[in-house]
């Protein structure tokens, strides 16, 4: 049940990813794009999915308990780090490059190309050194 | 034609805020992509096989789509395809894939994690990195675009 629950999960992600034009890295440069024709399709898609996440999750919340597991398991951390804003600098830098964030690159594997195939190499090694460079993970 | 693409925006953000949703009522577990994704690479245990089953949803999605021939993308360039094609060549994407891995994974998260989950539970640290990656890619973009003249 609860693949089954992962699965469901992961394909309403693709669809979404999909329908919303974000499995296209033009559409993504495009609106990081400001100074040049700004493409505002990801705003919607931010907050299409911020809306319905936040009530979908307060509705959820008001269970004891998720349907097949014991608990809801939330990020505990609470203080701004250099670790996470230094990431997220990083990440920064290679989605403006690229276009890409993961969810597209691996929902865009139909469609896979020599560029890509690249990006989700390099991807791997990139999480495999943050490993590396995480104290007792 | 641009409110059709602001609406398929739209829609398609309903159904990752579903996908979301679903994963917490489910599970209790936050949609983060770049934490399920390493972790089905990198970690052993418990939570492999549903990860694993995210994944396959995750592919499956756009590709059942286009095996369907359902004309839903929302592509910029090309109204038919489901995919669009990379805008840059192998240094670059070998160089961004780096960044992107090495900056989720130490910052513990991304678009999905971050963005999406992070701003709806209203976290500080989510709101915060969300901030950063957004102001830095525009930054990115707006140098490597308007000042180095890369190909668009």
């Amino acid at each position: 049940m609860k693949a089954l629950a992962g699965y469901l999960a992961g394909l309403t992600f693709g669809l979404g990813l999909a329908i919303s034009g974000m499995t296209d890295p033009a559409r993504v440069i495009g609106f990081l794009d400001v100074a040049g024709a700004w493409d505002p399709t990801l705003i919607f898609v931010l907050g299409g999915a911020v809306i319905t996440t936040f009530i979908g999750y307060r509705l959820v919340w008001r269970r004891q308990m998720p349907l097949f597991e014991s608990r809801f398991q939330l990020p505990t951390r609470r203080n701004l780090d250099t670790r996470l804003l230094g990431g997220a600098a990083l990440f920064g830098i290679g989605w403006g490059l690229s276009g890409y964030c993961p969810g597209p690159a691996v929902a865009s594997l139909a469609g896979l190309s020599w560029p890509l195939a690249a990006f989700i190499m390099t991807l791997l090694l990139g999480w495999w050194l943050a490993r590396r460079l995480s104290p007792a993970h | 034609m641009e409110t059709l693409s602001a609406l398929q925006g739209l829609l398609g953000g309903v159904l990752i805020g579903l996908s979301a949703t679903l994963l917490m009522g489910l599970l209790g577990r936050i949609a983060g992509i770049s934490g399920i994704l390493s972790g089905v690479v990198f970690e052993r245990g418990v939570d492999r096989p549903w990860r694993f089953a995210f994944l396959l949803g995750l592919v499956s999605g756009p590709a059942l789509l286009i095996l369907a021939g359902l004309d839903w993308g929302n592509v910029a360039s090309d109204s038919e395809a489901m995919i669009g094609a990379p805008r840059r060549g192998l240094t670059t994407m070998l160089i961004a894939g780096l960044l992107v891995g090495l900056g989720t994974g130490l910052g513990s998260g991304c678009t999905s994690g971050h963005g999406v989950c992070g701003l709806a539970r209203l976290s500080r640290r989510s709101m915060a990195a969300t901030l950063v990656f957004v102001l830095v890619a525009m930054l990115t973009v707006f140098v490597s675009r308007h000042w180095l003249g890369g190909a668009s």
